[in-house]
């Protein structure tokens, strides 16, 4: 089995959803409410329980040239975000049941019949992607459409994508083609075009990078994410001086108080 | 196919559900790309996605989906985790057996309203067990659960053997009840604190901020609430129990303190706002005022006073826990700080009319 990822190229998108309908439809995810939320055309505002694929509409100022727009039209990227499939995800470390995986694709798969609604994947996830379906009370992501890859497909959102803004393959091999695009793209003079992989980060890189045109952070894409895992060295010590802190003290005030007034002197007095 | 829903657990994948995806780019690429201009609906312009607003502003990290019963599970825990050590305490160095008694009593009623605290926000008893399927060094909840557990069995065993005791004076019960006793006083240790751990060692940012300071004081607010409810009990006398009063609440005021003196912009939420006022009132509560009370009554013996401050101390760790929670909600809604985009700029005009980005419940507390 070959380790197997996203390249997201927001450069290709058009925005017309056919990821999220095509997510939605294989993997039977309900829909999530029909709220006009006045940005640009997403109305869609993240991924969650019940949003696996989100495109993202980042709309600028008007910028000629860009993208091959007017000089007049607000110029637009789209970018369609998914589960990262962290090297070091956050919700899997977080996991008390275990439930959450890693597959023999790299990908991170919450198994539903072994998840028990807990909710701290929910809080560790530094992309905000993992949420727990209140009418349920299991967490839910994109799954990388395990099911199909099992049999030697790709994902239902790469499949259905009309201009191969998703693409799906062999890790490295998709780095490789991202960079390739890049050079492509710089060529065409859009400097400003990277790829968003935080391999530096404590999340040791993802399975879901990213073409991005100008700052990643108008794509909601954190510049720093990190597995929170990092913490609990911190955290530990700090409950070990905190255990210290009850136990000599509790200690010290059973001792000192031995003898004088107070309980001792109540049980002598025969009071129960 | 686990992954599918019920209705559609058998459906691999086929040639009919191929064509349909096939169908579903045919038809984006055909009518998915936009010609019209578009209107300018009411109350544009709306903000841009752009590096000084985010993604129009729209919070990256998911709030803490937790109920009600989570931050009250946290302030039950802290209060029978100590219990557990004060009792042990009591019996073999106190010499005090009826403190030792209703401690071991409060720590195993406070274990088993842990579990089912728990329970409650996970939905279902049978979901419990699931934590237990495998035990994970990197997952506070994994361990705080097996912790929950452990410490749950060994505290109601002590409690059990003790009322035995009663009926048939035997000596084997007592060993095995004070054995319970000192499994039970092992693992209160930790399960006083480490709810600090759980909720420091995530990715909201005001939690993880203070993942130095948090076990300690949710430790020592679970003491300082342990020690209460054994007061109110009637151990009002107990000079070993205020002693415990007054370091847990002593500590308390320097946490605030800390809280308070921190101008990190992570800590926002402690300060500032519905949750500021909450983690102050808080604060006061667990802290100063029964800090004073009871370095009065340490003096005047004024068992009212006493009396006070165990039910200031009580009232203020459970408000402690519910503010540290919502401000967990309000941190996670920061849309700037896992950008890393500074505070001076404008926030972003919120258009009317949102309603899936943000949830009704943080709606009021921000």
């Amino acid at each position: 089995m070959s380790v197997t990822a996203f390249l997201t190229d927001s450069t290709l998108c058009i925005g017309c959803k056919a990821c999220e309908v095509a997510c939605k439809e294989w993997n039977g995810v309900s829909e999530d409410g029909l709220d006009w939320s006045g940005y640009s055309y997403d109305n869609t505002g993240a991924v969650g329980a019940s949003t696996w694929r989100h495109v993202k509409f980042v709309e600028n100022p008007p910028q000629p040239g860009f993208g091959g727009n007017a000089a007049d039209i607000a110029s637009w990227t789209f970018s369609s975000d998914v589960c990262k499939h962290c090297e070091e995800a956050g919700c899997l470390e977080a996991c008390p049941t275990g439930s959450i995986v890693r597959t023999e694709f790299g990908g991170v798969f919450v198994q539903p019949d072994v998840c028990n609604g807990c909710a701290y994947c929910v809080v560790s996830c530094p992309f905000g992607v993992v949420a727990r379906n209140e009418k349920d009370g299991r967490a839910f992501k994109c799954t990388f459409c395990y099911d199909r890859q099992k049999v030697g497909l790709q994902p239902a959102c790469a499949k259905a994508c009309p201009t191969e803004s998703i693409k799906f393959g062999e890790i490295e091999n998709l780095r490789l083609r991202g960079q390739e695009r890049l050079q492509e793209l710089h060529s065409r003079g859009m400097n400003d075009a990277h790829m968003y992989d935080p391999v530096d980060t404590s999340v040791k890189g993802i399975h879901a990078f990213f073409i991005v045109r100008g700052d990643e952070r108008s794509y909601n894409l954190p510049p720093k994410p990190e597995v929170p895992t990092i913490y609990l060295k911190d955290g530990w010590k700090s409950s070990a001086f905190g255990a210290g802190m009850l136990l000599a003290g509790s200690l010290l005030a059973f001792l000192t108080a031995r003898g004088s007034n107070g309980s001792t002197q109540r049980l002598r007095n025969g009071r129960r | 196919m686990s992954t599918l829903p019920e209705h559609r657990r058998d459906r691999v994948p086929d040639t009919s559900s191929e064509a349909r995806l096939l169908e579903i780019r045919r038809e984006a690429e055909s009518r998915g790309v936009v010609q019209a201009e578009g209107v300018r609906p009411p109350g544009a312009p709306f903000p841009k996605a752009s590096p000084e607003t985010g993604y129009y502003g729209i919070p990256l990290l998911k709030e803490p989906q937790w109920k009600w019963e989570v931050p009250l599970y946290f302030f039950v825990g802290g209060a029978a985790g100590s219990s557990a050590v004060i009792a042990s305490m009591a019996q073999w160095i106190g010499r005090d057996p009826e403190l030792a008694r209703d401690a071991r009593l409060v720590a195993a009623v406070g274990g088993a309203l842990s579990s089912g605290l728990l329970i409650a926000d996970l939905g279902r008893p049978a979901r419990f067990l699931a934590m237990l399927r495998v035990f994970k060094m990197q997952s506070a909840m994994s361990v705080g659960a097996w912790t929950l557990a452990a410490f749950g069995t060994f505290s109601g065993a002590s409690a059990f053997a003790q009322f035995a005791a009663d009926y048939f004076d035997s000596a084997a019960i007592r060993v095995v009840g004070n054995i319970a006793q000192g499994f039970a006083t092992a693992l209160g240790l930790p399960f006083h604190n480490y709810t600090g751990v759980l909720i420091g060692a995530t990715a909201v940012p005001v939690w993880n901020e203070n993942i130095k300071m948090l076990p300690v004081h949710f430790g020592m607010s679970g003491l300082n609430s342990g020690v209460s409810i054994l007061e109110l009990m009637g151990h009002d006398e107990s000079t070993a129990l205020n002693t415990l009063g007054i370091v847990a609440s002593a500590v308390e005021t320097f946490e605030g303190f800390h809280i308070e003196t921190n101008s990190n912009r992570e800590v926002e939420p402690l300060k500032h706002g519905v949750t500021g006022w909450t983690t102050r009132v808080g604060g006061v509560l667990s802290g100063p005022l029964p800090l004073a009370l009871r370095l009065i009554s340490a003096f005047t013996k004024s068992r009212n006073l006493r009396r006070a401050a165990s039910w200031s101390s009580i009232a203020g760790s459970i408000v402690t826990r519910y503010a540290w929670m919502y401000a967990g909600k309000a941190s996670a809604k920061n849309w700037r700080l896992p950008l890393d985009i500074p505070d001076e700029t404008a926030a972003p005009k919120k258009p009317t009319g949102i309603a899936q980005t943000t949830s009704s419940l943080t709606e009021r507390v921000s």
